[in-house]
């Protein structure tokens, strides 16, 4: 199995995501956007960085970029995607994931830790965990702000699919530990299969040990659980 | 600006004829203060720039350095200033001078790791300070974050004496498998010039003779042109090309565009290799119609590379370039004789018809500016007067200080942590990026330490003695997460070197940076000079930026912050005065600036030690704000610490060269600065989260909330 790293032009992350997969002993690669998805695909990750340089909205322009119509296609099929940081922004405008991810309530670019709690743990994503469980990531991002509209809102929640909220190290949900004004302290949501997840914080970031915390391990074990299923 | 008189005559008869306005034109561009360091050459022949793992030291677009531990890993350092820039439009003035280093970091062949930024501005206190600095930060954040390269240091000072001229300086780290070194020496005649990037447009013209002269009252309206924008999307493709591009190994030689555009890289690629070169301007792809051939030669529109490619190879190289959506275009080759530019003539772009419109020996443009020398003035140190200061307050002034107070409202708007090197992150004393590259099956990798700054406050004091110190005081940074020094690049910062005094106080910084990076052997491989930073409120402070590299086995170190367990020793010696402190700048008076170690070697590599010792659980060097700001720092909400001091001397005193080190096992670190420096124990750390200081008979107590509020004032004042 081999998952595909999507590199756009302005894709930064692409190299860690491939490194930190790796290093869980998951085979990863890099493919370029314009060379569209490997036949052999058996996961996704939509990677951090700027697509296209977001002088648009984020991600707005590799939405409709020609590999996202495989990238969707493929989801179709059941296979795993995971859209991380501006990964995430991509699924999002891409119609993968409901709702969308804008300008963070400082204005700024925010590269933090985070504490998230799962909110659902019978997902590939969250598998390694329990139910209220509150992991450390980091978060890296301008435009993490998580909208929706209060229907929409009330059913992704209704059904399971908010995967982290923000939380504070004891895994309360609070607005002081909502580093971006994120409704509902949402962090991560599922698509309509549970096999699709997009999330603003960086679980490659949270892999490596000589780097921290290993919180983000079980995200990207996400696509073993698929694999294996 | 035009070329001056005696330039022109020299130029006049080096060529037997009058220049042509384009050839003025490049002469006035890289024969100015900004490319030929024409008042600073003298000086920095003071450097030792040479060592046992120098690869490729100044002169070139980055420096090159070997790893210790590491068979066949290069990394490659790079510093660069814009200032003037940066005043006159913060956020792309910023923001191009972090797009310019990492060009200059491709150019040899490296992938950028790592990004530092100190910067200097006037009072914090200033609305027109708040403006610059935030729109630097986000410059920075805006262009750092998007090309994936993490900014994981720096410093952030404030000084009046920026007030009207603020400093912006950028260094840059690369990694460099050694097979894969390219350098700016151009190699054979017959090659063609490959330039790779943005198209050309009328942007920053003229920016390096704007850099070379003072900035006027009106300087933010007036010279806005001269500034270039960025393009941080196109720099990552130009990044992704570049690397493409080595790993078919395409390129045989290298130079960015930067200061000149153009015709300052082609023209410096060549002369580095005895060579010239025939480019037709009008074959550089461009942005705008009808551009003049001198406008193509000098625009400095950015994220563009000047290469030299072997004629059979052109072909795959303009295939890579649009596989990353770049412009290329092949403007001409490599020759044996001058550096000519031809541009069509009147009649169209027949060949025929071509007109030679430069037509120069290319090491007369880049080396033939002659130097200025130019009178100093010799700095006089202030004398002892010191102020009878309230010690709660001054120690609360002193900790909330905008240049020793929190830069977390910095360093969290850049990402630190993208490439999954950043070990040890900003807000510690140096930052710990793991080369994973030199991993080997059983062992530990390499882990770069990084450190960059100066403290205006020093230098203003004394130029040398503080030049020394701000040496000093980033090798201890090091030190204090267990590395050793390896290199290092300067990013030398003066006023008008036309006055006696800016001059005299330039000179005593690079001589006491050349000085003490002797003493600690530790070769200065790099550099910019950025002079004439002198304005209406006159001249900055001397300021040596210094951005220093040392390595350790491993990438893990014990961190500044308190673990609530051990003893509290201070370990170096003290200086035994005040100038130069934060503590004289909040509270007045005036003292000498404290004696330095005479070998401060012995001393650091003790500080290396302790930090990697079993029983160290915290350590945390002593710089600008003293013991009171490192003491201040290192307490958590679930660590605190009591400490006794003599006097308000010992408290504030900034001498580096010293750290505080958290320890279960004071008698080791004792017994490892026996007849090295000295040890005193300060008190110990407990689980109070308080910080307790006795301070001769008095007593100062805060709690972390109250230090905390103390210490956020960047956040407080900008948020």
């Amino acid at each position: 199995m081999t998952v595909t790293v999507v590199q756009f032009g302005g894709s930064n992350c692409d190299r860690d995501a491939v490194g930190a997969l790796s290093h869980l002993g998951i085979d990863a690669e890099r493919v370029w956007h314009e060379d569209g998805l490997p036949e052999d695909t058996t996961g996704i990750v939509l990677p951090g960085g700027f697509s296209y340089g977001d002088y648009l909205r984020a991600g707005a322009m590799a939405a409709r970029s020609p590999v996202m119509a495989e990238v969707r296609a493929a989801a179709e099929d059941g296979v795993p995607v995971l859209g991380v940081c501006n990964g995430a922004q991509i699924g999002c405008e891409t119609g993968l994931t409901d709702g969308a991810f804008t300008t963070n309530a400082s204005a700024r670019f925010q590269c933090e830790n985070a504490y998230l709690r799962v909110e659902n743990a019978d997902t590939p994503w969250t598998r390694a965990y329990d139910e209220g469980d509150v992991l450390s990531v980091p978060i890296a991002h301008g435009e993490g702000r998580f909208e929706i509209g209060e229907e929409r809102y009330e059913r992704l929640d209704s059904e399971g699919r908010v995967l982290f909220r923000y939380c504070d190290a004891d895994g309360n949900v609070t607005d002081d530990a909502n580093p971006n004004g994120s409704r509902g302290n949402v962090a991560g949501v599922l698509g309509e299969r549970d096999t699709v997840a997009v999330l603003m914080p960086h679980p490659e970031r949270a892999t490596l040990p000589d780097l921290g915390s290993t919180d983000g391990q079980g995200v990207l074990r996400g696509f073993e659980a698929v694999s294996n299923a | 600006m035009s070329l001056a008189d005696s330039d022109h005559d020299l130029i006049r008869a080096e060529l037997g004829r009058d220049p042509t306005p384009e050839e003025a034109a490049l002469f006035e561009n890289l024969w100015s203060e900004h490319c030929a360091y024409r008042s600073s050459r003298p000086l920095l022949g003071a450097f030792d720039s040479e060592g046992e793992h120098v690869v490729v030291g100044p002169g070139d677009d980055a420096a090159v350095v070997s790893l210790p531990g590491s068979d066949d890993h290069w990394i490659t350092l790079g510093i660069e200033s814009h200032n003037h820039p940066s005043y006159v439009d913060p956020f792309d003035g910023a923001a191009t001078g972090v797009g310019g280093i990492v060009r200059d970091t491709l150019s040899m062949g490296a992938y950028p790791i790592a990004l530092t930024d100190s910067l200097y501005f006037g009072g914090f206190d200033r609305e027109h300070t708040r403006y610059l600095l935030e729109g630097v930060v986000e410059g920075i954040s805006h262009y750092g974050n998007c090309i994936g390269v993490p900014t994981v240091g720096g410093s952030v000072a404030f000084h009046e004496g920026y007030e009207g001229n603020p400093l912006v300086n950028v260094a840059c780290v690369g990694l460099l498998p050694s097979d894969r070194l390219v350098t700016a020496v151009a190699q054979e005649p017959g090659n063609k010039l490959v330039l790779v990037g943005n198209a050309t447009g009328r942007d920053g013209l003229g920016g390096a003779s704007f850099a070379s002269e003072d900035l006027a009252e009106d300087a933010e309206t007036e010279d806005r042109p001269a500034v270039q924008v960025g393009d941080p999307y196109a720099e990552k493709r130009l990044i992704e090309c570049n690397e493409a591009l080595l790993d078919e190994d395409l390129l045989l030689s290298a130079r960015d565009l930067g200061a000149a555009g153009l015709g300052g890289a082609s023209s410096e690629l060549v002369a580095k290799g005895d060579l010239g070169a025939r480019i037709d301007l009008d074959r550089v792809h461009q942005r705008e119609p009808n551009m003049s051939p001198l406008e193509i030669l000098l625009a400095e529109s950015q994220e563009r590379m000047c290469y030299e490619v072997a004629p059979e190879d052109v072909e795959r190289v303009r295939e890579l370039a649009a596989r990353f959506d770049l412009g290329c275009s092949v403007i001409g080759e490599v020759t044996d004789g001058n550096y000519v530019c031809t541009f069509p003539g009147e009649d169209g772009d027949d060949n025929l018809e071509r007109e030679t419109v430069v037509d120069v020996p290319a090491e007369l443009l880049a080396d033939g500016a002659p130097t200025n020398d130019l009178d100093s003035g010799d700095p006089v140190q202030p004398e002892r007067d010191l102020p009878d200061a309230d010690l709660g307050e001054a120690f609360e002034a002193v900790v909330a200080s905008p240049s020793t107070a929190s830069k977390r409202w910095v360093y969290r708007q850049y990402d630190h942590e993208v490439g999954l090197r950043t070990a040890v992150e900003p807000g510690d004393d140096a930052a710990v990026m793991a080369i994973r590259e030199t991993e080997t099956g059983d062992g530990n990798g390499v882990g770069l330490a990084l450190s960059a700054g100066a403290v205006p406050n020093w230098t203003a004091c004394a130029p040398y003695e503080g030049a020394r110190a701000v040496a000093l005081e980033n090798a201890t940074n090091l030190a204090a997460v267990g590395a050793t020094p390896l290199a290092a690049v300067d990013c030398l910062n003066g006023g008008n070197p036309e006055k006696p005094a800016v001059y005299g106080g330039f000179k005593g910084i690079v001589d006491g940076l050349a000085d003490m990076c002797r003493d600690l052997s530790v070769p200065v491989v790099g550099g910019n000079v950025s002079l004439y930073n002198d304005s209406v409120a006159g001249p900055i402070p001397p300021t040596p930026t210094l951005a220093m590299v040392g390595t350790r086995e491993g990438y893990s170190a014990p961190g500044s912050a308190l673990s609530g367990e051990g003893t509290l020793l201070l370990v170096g010696d003290a200086g035994g005065a005040l100038g130069g402190s934060e503590y004289l700048a909040t509270t007045g008076g005036s003292d000498r600036f404290p004696a330095l170690p005479e070998t401060p070697t012995p001393t650091l590599r003790a500080i290396a030690d302790v930090a990697d010792a079993e029983g160290t659980l915290a350590v945390h060097d002593v710089s600008d704000g003293g013991l009171a700001v490192a003491l201040a720092e290192m307490v958590t909400d679930d660590a605190g610490l009591s400490a006794a001091v003599d006097d308000a001397l010992a408290l504030f005193d900034e001498t580096p060269g010293r750290a505080v080190v958290e320890t279960t096992d004071p008698e080791s670190v004792t017994e490892r600065f026996d007849g090295v420096a000295d040890v005193v124990e300060l008190g110990s750390a407990d689980g109070s989260g308080r910080l307790e200081l006795t301070v001769g008979d008095e007593s100062l107590e805060y709690g972390v909330a109250e230090i905390r509020e103390l210490r956020d004032v960047l956040a407080q004042g900008l948020d």
